[in-house]
This record gives structure tokens, sequence and C-alpha cells, in this order.
């Protein structure tokens, strides 16, 4: 019997485990939320939802040759690059409490900073993604200072951001635009020197020219968050500024610097996402688009899948861009591609009961281990 | 100038009816950060109403049909936030911006398929309702007066009675201020706030078909309502919750996004040659500058944004 006894408490304490039920809750986010895009899918055209569905899920094994697959797999990697970039900043941020929806004006400053420099002023690559990095801080320093000195919402003043980024980057690059389109003219025919280096790993993806450092950089970027998060001085700071700001304050931290330094960060990294994609030629930047791009809010549905975990939010990002990029498959006279938008979308609102969820397991829990060693006595 | 007048009353009773129902959310307790989306879903709602409907029905039976779809889309969308932030507790900003993309996504995939079906090779988010939208304003001399600025103007009358003259609006401030203290005399917090979250989606639905038939007569539901929603709620903050002022904060937004419609019209800032993009940055740029000058003092609902636990009274 004291066997059982064991078993049940060595079950228990894995079920307890924060990364498990992280684990389980995002499970069970992609799946409801895939099955919800699937009920979509049967009202919209029910005959081929089965079949649409199974497009969206695989997105590049699609193609029946493995030199293709793997093509299309370095596509989508591209753009999860990018992705992750934006969610480590919403990441980043919002350990310290503050819910940076400015990623995506940030990611617009850094993709308007590093065109412009890679295009009008004709400057190497490093360079750009420095801009980059920089008009995405600027960005995300206004947000700060505004929240830390003036208590102005940062989801208000990011929205706002986000608009003003998009005008002014379209007034930015209307000088470097195409002659016939709206689209600016290519990084590769312009100013090859701006192009992120590949280094060899484009030879593993079928030659795709498109994959370049990003994509390595990009998740060891992720690896170091997780290291300053869990391991620093600054990392404890901004974590506990986020779980109870006065008390931060209290023990002498400096929570307004915090804020603003947090936000120059998130920021930064969402400029660097944006250079990631745009130095690599895969996307051209369009001056007459009137919607900020989805990059910054997909990283929000990325962030929460990931379980607000750095390690966590790479394979989310992944999985995200995977869903998207399968979008793009479907046959677009029968289903709207947005479907992985919506699909996206329901994931992020599912994640809103991931607290309830664990609560909810946790009690269970506690209850079980009561009457567990209610019985034992 | 008859024209700026036009637009800047059309944009303010816009901001006007969404900014009165994050102030109905916000008073009850809730941050009400989906007001975008509901703007969006109420806005699909009577667009399609517009565009089925039989052109040659009274005037007031078109208006009336089209209000009553553009409330129940926005009314039962905005359940999915008291839903979660109510009963479950969920973080409010989190669901809130989830609602804004669930909206886009949602509302692109239905204008989409819809156009599909009528035409397979119309892939376009697009949906068109100009013949039937012709009902929506009279002409008096050159302005162009709309019935929705009428139903705007009923709207802030009414959030004024309800909130500060009768039991049920300062039952619903109470639970925005101390829900604790509220549900010790009897008063059901989780009740009042649903009630909140809802005539915010009432409001924010209305707002959005008013949106979109401002000035075009067609929409394409893939650019959403481009920040409006969230405008609304810089200009209930810049109104200090307050309808009155809400009213007055909203005419001021309303005249800078007025100006970037009508901007070419006036001969000396033609004249100026500014490029079209710094207009359409403005209301943006103003309401940043509003921000930071009212947020430090400012008079939010107190126990806004935080989930009433009734374990912890």
């Amino acid at each position: 019997m004291s066997a059982e006894v064991k078993k049940t408490a060595e079950k228990q304490s894995f079920l307890a485990k924060p990364a498990v039920q992280s684990i389980i809750a995002s499970l069970l986010c992609i799946i409801f939320g895939l099955l919800i895009g699937y009920i979509a899918l049967l009202f919209i055209n029910a005959k081929g939802a089965n079949e649409a569905i199974i497009t969206i899920i695989k997105n590049y094994f699609t193609y029946p040759s493995k030199a293709a697959a793997l093509k299309y797999l370095g596509n989508t990697l591209v753009k999860a690059a990018p992705l992750l970039m934006c969610a480590l900043s919403i990441q980043f941020c919002y350990q310290a409490g503050l819910f940076n929806i400015g990623a995506a004006g940030q990611y617009v400053a850094g993709a308007g900073a590093s065109l412009f420099c890679a295009l009008s002023l004709g400057l190497p690559w490093y360079v750009c993604l420095l801009a980059a990095l920089l008009a995405g801080g600027v960005f995300g320093v206004i947000v700060g200072v505004l929240k830390a000195y003036l208590n102005v919402n940062e989801v208000i003043s990011g929205i706002m951001l986000n608009w003003i980024g998009l005008y002014t980057v379209n007034m930015m690059l209307t000088g470097v635009k195409e002659v016939a389109s709206p689209y600016t003219v290519s990084v590769a025919n312009t100013n090859p020197s701006a192009l992120l280096p590949s280094l060899g790993l484009s030879k593993f993806f079928s030659n795709n020219k498109y994959v370049t450092i990003a994509i390595p950089l990009a998740v060891l970027i992720a690896i170091l968050l997780k290291v300053i998060l869990s391991m620093t001085v600054f990392g404890y700071e901004i974590k506990a500024t986020g779980i109870a700001k006065d008390a931060a304050k209290y023990s002498g931290m400096k929570e307004k610097r915090n804020i603003i330094l947090t936000l120059f960060i998130g920021g930064a990294l969402a400029g660097i996402g944006a250079a990631f994609l745009f130095l690599t030629g895969y996307e051209q930047w369009s001056v007459s688009q009137s919607s900020v791009p989805g990059m910054g809010f997909n990283g929000i549905a990325a962030t929460f899948l990931g379980g607000l975990d750095p390690i966590g939010t790479i394979f989310a990002s992944y999985f995200i861009q995977h869903i998207t990029s399968g979008g793009a498959y479907l046959d677009k006279n029968i289903y709207p591609s947005q479907i992985s938008d919506f699909i996206s979308a329901i994931i992020i609102y599912l994640c809103g009961f991931v607290l309830f969820f664990k609560y909810f397991l946790n009690s269970r829990l506690k209850n079980k281990k009561n009457n567990a060693e209610g019985g034992n006595k | 100038m008859v024209l700026l007048l036009q637009y800047t009353l059309l944009f303010a009773s816009v901001l006007v009816l969404v900014a009165l129902g994050g102030c109905f959310s916000e008073h009850s307790g809730v941050i009400n950060l989906g007001l975008e989306g509901i703007m969006v879903i109420g806005a699909l709602g009577g667009a399609l109403t517009l565009k089925y409907i039989n052109p040659s029905l009274p005037t007031f039976v078109i208006i009336i049909a089209v209000l009553a779809t553009s409330i129940i889309c926005g009314v039962v969308y905005s359940m999915l936030l008291a839903f979660a932030c109510i009963n479950f507790k969920a973080d409010q900003t989190l669901v809130g911006t989830a609602l804004n993309l669930l909206a886009a996504a949602a509302a692109t995939v239905i204008a989409k398929t819809i156009n599909i079906a009528e035409n397979p090779d119309n892939v376009s988010s697009t949906v068109q309702y100009g013949i039937a939208k012709k009902v929506l304003f009279v002409n008096i001399g050159g302005f162009r007066f709309n019935w929705f600025m009428l139903v705007a103007l009923i709207a802030l009358i009414a959030a004024y009675v309800i909130l500060y003259k009768t039991r049920f609006g300062l039952r619903l401030m109470a639970c925005g201020e101390h829900p604790q203290a509220a549900d010790s005399v009897g008063i059901n917090v989780y009740t009042m706030r649903w009630a909140g979250v809802l005539i915010s989606g009432l409001l924010a639905g209305i707002g959005g078909i008013v949106y979109i038939t401002a000035g075009v007569s067609e929409w394409k539901f893939e650019n959403g309502v481009a920040g409006f929603g969230f405008l609304a709620l810089a200009v209930m903050i810049f109104g200090q919750w307050k309808p009155v002022n809400i009213g007055l904060a909203a005419l001021l937004f309303g005249f800078f996004r007025a100006l970037s419609n009508v901007y070419s019209g006036f001969d000396f800032l033609a004249a100026l040659n500014i490029p079209g993009s710094v207009y359409n940055m403005m209301p943006y740029i103003i309401s940043l500058i509003v921000l930071a000058f009212t947020s430090a003092n400012s008079r939010a609902p107190k126990a806004e944004g935080i989930p009433y636990d009734k374990g912890s009274r």
C-alpha cells in the first residue's frame, strides 16, 4: 500500500510542476484553437474542411519532394525569427508587468530604420541592424517615459505609437520605392552589403537564399534573455517590479528606471526582429499600407502560448508561424487564408483562461493530497 | 468649412459612443480594451444589414434594423470579454487584445466567405453597402445631417442620466470604486460588471457602424477600424470618465480626425504642402500629448482592472 501512496505522490508532483502545467495548458489551447478553426472551416465549406485543416497543419510538408519541403521550411523559419523577436519583446516587458502591445510599432520603426539605412544611405548590414535596434528602442523608451513619469497606460500609448510609426515609415521610405509599385526597391539589387550574411546556412535548406544568421541569432537571444531573467540582479529586479511595483520601490529598486530600461530592451528586440526579416530581402515594405503589420500582434499569441518563458516562446513562435504559413496554401477561392489568424486569435483568447486552469488544477491536487494524507493518519 | 463641421460631428459621434461604452465598462470595474474589436463586429453586422436590406423600405425601419443588428453583434461579442474576465478572472488586457485580433480575423473571414460565395473570383474582404446607405443622412443646405449624430447625442444624455441619476448607475459606479463595499450592502458585483461590459458592447457596436459609414460606401474589413477604439479610450481618459467631458473631448479629437479627410479643401492648408500622412498621424499624436498631460492626476475608477473575488472581501 505504501508503494501505491508513493506512486500517487510522484504523479502529483509531476502534475504540480509549473513547467508541466504550462505545457499542458498550451497544448490544450492549441487543440481547442485548431478545433474551433476546424468548425469555422466546416461552416465555410463542409466538403473540403478536413483537407483544409490538414493543409494548415502540414504547411510545407504538402510538397512531395524533400528538397522543396526543406526550402519552404526555410521560408517558415525566416518569418518565425522576427516573430520570435516580437514575442520576446512582449514577453520581456510582461515580466515587468508591462503589456507591450507597442511591439508592433517598434517593429515598424525597426523596419523603417533598417530599410532607410540600407536603401537610402547604402550602409552595411550591421549598421542597419544597429539602426533598427535604436529605432525600436526609442519607440519603447517613449512608452516607458510616459508610463514611468506621467502614468500613461502603456497599451494606449503603444497603440498610438503604432499608427504614428506606420505613417512616419511610409513617408520615410517613399523616396526609395519602386517607380511602378508601392514597394521599396529590392535590397539585394540596390545594396547587397546590407543583406544579412548566411554563413553557409542556406545550404541546409536547399539553397534558400533567405535563410541567414537571423534564425540562430533569434534563438540565441531567447536563451540570453532566459539567463538574464533567471540569473542576474537586473532580471530579478524586473520580475520584482512586475509582481509588486510598490514593494520593489520600497526595497530600493529604481522602478522608474527599470520600466524605461525594460521598454528600451523590449523595443530594441522588436526593432531587431524587423531587421531580421527585411534585411534578408524576403519581403519588401509597401509604402501605401494602411494597417500596422500583424507581426507584433502575432507575437502576443506566441508569448502567451509559450507560457511566458523565453524557451517556450521559441517553440510557440515556430508553431504560430507554421500555421500562418500553412494558411497560405489553402485554396483561395474557397477558404480565406486569414483562417490562420483566426486560429491564433482564438489561441490568445484561450490563453486568458490558463491562469484559472492552473489555479483549478492546483486546488484539485491540493485537495487530493489532503485526502491522501488524511487517509494515512 | 461646412464639410469640416460635418466630419467633425460625425467622427465625434463615433468617439462619443465608443468612449461612453468604455466609460460604462470601466465604471463597473472592467477595463475594456476590446472596444476596437467590438466596433469591427458591430460594423460588420450593420454593413451586412445595409447590404441585404430592401432599400425601398421606410428610412426609419432601415435605421432601426441597422442599429439593432449592430447592437446585437456588439453585445454578443462583448460577452466573450465578460465571460473570461468576470467569471474566469482572466487578464483583462490580454483578453481585450485577443478580442481585437479575433474580430479583425473573424470579420475578414466572414466578409471574404460571403464574397467568395457570390463570386468565387472575388477574394477581397470588402463589403459594399452603397445604395441603402443614402437613407442614413438628410441634406440640410450644404450640411449633410446623419441620423447617427442624433443617436450619439441621445446616448450622451442617457449616459449622464443613467450614471448619475439612477440607482443602477450609482450602483454600477460603486462596483468600480470599491466592489467589496458594494457587495457588503447586497449589490451583486458580477451582475453589475456584466451589465457594464454589455452596455459597452452595445455602444461600441453602434460606434462601429457609424464609423464605417462616415465617409465611404464600402469597407475593407482587413483594415479593422484603424485604432479608433483606442482613440475612444484616449477620449474617455481625457474626459476623466465623465459623460459631459467625454462629449467635449470627442469634439476635439473628431476635429483632428476630420482634418485628415478634408485638409485638401482648404487653400492655406493645401499650400503648406504637408504630406497626407502627417494629417493621418495627427489624431494619434494629439492623443499622446493629451494623455501625457491628463494621466498623472487621473480619476480612473479605483478598482478597474482588478478581477473581483468574493473571497477577498
